[in-house]
């Protein structure tokens, strides 16, 4: 593993080794002195074209965690009109000697042209790239989500996969980076996933996915479900007729009050409810269900430092080696010309 | 080659893929062909150029080229882009109007029209804008560029749709008056906002928004019907999926006066190259899925879609070396249409030589009353030939092209074909695949 770049092509044996990472480094965050030495002398560049103090500082603190200098280079606003390419801004930290770069785009795809193209060396981390994917958040989803199987399997997470839970990921699946990354991960990793959005949020080609989608959110319940993941509801789609209001949209996809009573009276007892922040308390999750014992959302945010820092040190630390049982075996997207 | 008086004799080339017989080239027409060529009174002196193997096709002439001058001479000029297209084997390119200033007036169309003269490595025929700076609200003056030393008779907003159905009936209308066509570019724009390739499977893992097929199908259905309802002529530019190929051929088969084009890109390549990010593969319309490349073959091959068109796109590599968003649209295509025809069309068996003659040159003329081009190789027609060795295998590579731009979609592929030799209007433009010299006016000595 050079860069990570998607889900989409994560091995499950190196999806597997960043979550046992993770752990190892979850440990280091109980520590008093929560610091390792592992990447003194390198350079941890966050590039961010877009606002998300959330992403950048869960970054910032998984790489001084692990004693690496970190610099942030805020590029909102630029742009080729405006400003300087992303040539020249990858060349620029090249010639600074970047040792990784984790870059928030708002273009799909900008972390794959850094990683496909000579205009900088670095490993590429992808902290989200426009509506494409978001790997770090399916990751630290996977593991907040693991470490609630295995602690109801009774047994340790390390190691383990999700095979047979069973995942409702509910919203704008259309334009969500964390929604693809979910699906493509959880998969690898074994769980049953059902996308649950109105029709105009779910993206045309989604048959394809391998997942099942349901317009439904009190069947989707009915049917039994171990984690529901809301996807938060962007303003700009509020006026673009996506739906025709967002009390509407809160009445039937939204996770209010009386679906948290469903998952009692379903007896689905152990069912967590996940959001990857911020939330729109009262649109997507109703502020009882996001502050209730169900609710993983601090949880995730805590884990997400964890697997960062687990991120950081699997591309740094030298050891690129694909795991022996799985190398190659990650979907092979061949660019040859096609007849 | 030797320098000679003007004459070349062609020996043993093959007609249009047919059998081998001699032409003889003389004061810019074919002087005679066959056995005549040899007892001719011009053959002495002429210069011979064995061509056994070698196919004679009429010189290819182009609908829909982007020279980019006026205005975008950093991504090609006149000049470059006519050099590109005479060692594509062309002898004629459609000048898109979409330069800067647009083409929307006498002036400018006389001025590419002039450049393309002066160039004198292909006949350039200027594209007039169907609207006033392609804005899509007022007609542009189509009779005062239809009656000037250009004669237009192709108008079009290409890169932009007529997307206003009463201009667009209006504009079909009109062009009547000098036997013109609107050659449209479908696109519904509000279906396509912030589009940035095919919808479908691959868009929805990518994250890209979508350019579904039916933007294009339904625009094209509005005009088919548009063109029925005021009689008039009506040419759809590069043509992408396959409902757009049903609803052509239904036209069609009504007798609706309608054309169609079909880029080299869209014979070959897939929405599946968008995988690598890599904005060379960013066109409009976009590349669609298999199923569409196999229709638009089909439809090439039956006549549903009447000829092959580039959209030859030059740019500069700063406008494709970033973001996919931030990328610029378009391929160019000039250099390499000849052997991507020959490889999606000829290789497979859906089409001979004489058909490729059809859909590259014949046809194109006919609708864009290109005159002296696209005619029959016979005695007493206008020297606009080809010859073409379609056992020659060549690896493209964009740096070693002509064109300024880089970007071509089909770097690194080896293709079939070669051009040998182009002869625009009796001159050798191209000998030995190689640039010759540009044709010069007998009388003038530079542009009018």
């Amino acid at each position: 593993m050079k860069h990570l770049l998607s889900t989409e092509d994560l091995s499950l044996a190196n999806a597997i080794r960043i979550l046992d990472t993770a752990e190892e480094m979850a440990a280091v965050g109980d520590r008093e002195v929560k610091k390792l030495p592992a990447l003194r002398g390198r350079t941890v560049v966050n590039l961010f074209f877009e606002d998300s103090t959330r992403t950048r500082i869960s970054f910032e603190a998984a790489a001084k965690r692990l004693s690496a200098d970190v610099i942030n280079f805020a590029a909102k606003g630029s742009s080729v009109s405006k400003g300087e390419s992303l040539k020249d801004t990858a060349q620029t930290l090249a010639a600074m000697g970047a040792d990784a770069v984790v870059i928030r785009h708002w273009a799909s795809g900008a972390p794959h042209r850094l990683a496909a193209t000579d205009w900088i060396d670095a490993a590429v981390i992808n902290a989200g790239d426009g509506t494409h994917e978001h790997p770090t958040q399916a990751l630290l989803d996977a593991f907040t989500m693991r470490r609630h199987w295995s602690q109801l399997a009774g047994s340790a997470s390390t190691g383990a996969d999700l095979k047979g839970m069973r995942v409702a990921i509910a919203g704008d699946v259309l334009h969500s980076r964390v929604a693809r990354s979910n699906v493509w991960l959880l998969r690898t990793l074994g769980a049953e996933i059902t996308l649950v959005a109105p029709p105009t949020l779910l993206p045309i080609g989604v048959e394809h996915w391998p997942c099942k989608v349901s317009y439904d959110m009190d069947d989707t319940l009915a049917q039994g479900v171990d984690a529901v993941m809301m996807l938060r509801v962007q303003g700009e789609r509020m006026n673009a007729s996506f739906f025709p209001s967002t009390r509407e949209y809160s009445r039937r996809w939204g996770f209010d009050d009386n679906r948290l009573r469903a998952l009692d009276s379903l007896g689905l007892k152990d069912t967590i409810i996940m959001h990857p922040g911020p939330m729109n308390r009262g649109l997507e999750i109703s502020s009882a269900a996001a502050d209730s014992p169900r609710s993983t959302v601090l949880a995730q945010v805590r884990n997400g430092v964890s697997v960062r820092m687990a991120t950081l040190y699997l591309l740094l630390s030298g050891d690129t080696r694909e795991p022996a049982a799985t190398a190659g075996a990650a979907r092979n997207h061949s660019t040859k010309e096609s007849n | 080659m030797a320098e000679n008086n003007g004459t070349y004799l062609i020996r043993g080339a093959s007609i249009l893929g047919a059998g081998a017989e001699d032409l003889l080239i003389s004061a810019g027409i074919i002087a005679a062909r066959g056995a005549a060529a040899a007892t001719h009174p011009d053959v002495d002196g002429a210069a011979v150029i064995e061509a056994a193997g070698l196919v004679a096709l009429p010189g290819m002439v182009d609908v829909h080229t982007h020279l980019r001058e006026p205005g975008r001479e950093d991504a090609e000029t006149v000049e470059t882009g006519t050099r590109a297209a005479a060692l594509g084997g062309f002898t004629a390119v459609h000048a898109m109007a979409n330069s800067n200033p647009v083409a929307d007036t006498a002036g400018v169309v006389e001025q590419v029209h002039s450049l393309g003269r002066a160039a004198g490595w292909v006949d350039v025929r200027p594209v007039g804008a169907v609207t006033v700076g392609l804005a899509g609200e007022q007609l542009a003056e189509l009779g005062a560029m239809a009656d000037s030393r250009a004669q237009v008779r192709m108008f079009s907003d290409d890169g932009i749709c007529v997307h206003d159905p009463v201009l667009m009936r209006r504009a079909l209308e009109y062009v009547k008056a000098f036997d013109g066509v609107v050659a449209q570019h479908a696109q519904e724009p509000r279906l396509t906002a912030g589009a940035q390739m095919n919808e479908g499977a691959v868009s929805a893992v990518l994250g890209l928004t979508g350019w579904p097929a039916v933007a294009e199908e339904s625009i094209i259905a509005r005009d088919v019907l548009l063109a029925q309802h005021v009689d008039s002529r009506l040419h759809v530019c590069h043509v992408s999926t396959a409902g757009s190929v049903e609803i052509i051929r239904w036209a069609k088969e009504r007798g609706i006066n309608v054309t169609a084009e079909v880029t080299p890109h869209h014979l070959l390549l897939t929405d599946d190259l968008v995988r690598s990010y890599n904005p060379v593969y960013k066109v409009n319309p976009p590349l669609r899925t298999d199923a569409d490349v196999q229709a638009l073959r089909a439809g090439l091959a039956d006549g549903t879609i009447d000829v092959v068109g580039t959209d030859h796109a030059p740019h500069p590599s700063e406008h494709k070396e970033c973001e996919w968003a931030q990328a610029a649209m378009g391929m160019t295509g000039l250099e390499t249409a000849l052997s991507v025809v020959q490889h999606t069309m000829i290789e497979t068996g859906l089409m001979t030589w004489a058909d490729f003659a059809r859909v590259t040159s014949t046809a194109a003329a006919l609708i864009g009353r290109v005159a002296d081009q696209g005619r029959p190789l016979d005695a007493g027609e206008p020297a606009n030939i080809v010859l073409v060795d379609p056992a020659a295998r060549w690896t493209v590579d964009p740096a070693k092209m002509a064109t300024m731009g880089r970007n071509s979609p089909f770097a690194g592929l080896e293709l079939p074909g070669k051009v040998v030799a182009t002869f625009y209007k009796g001159h050798p433009t191209v000998l030995d695949g190689q640039l010759n010299t540009p044709y010069r006016e007998p009388s003038a000595a530079g542009a009018s």
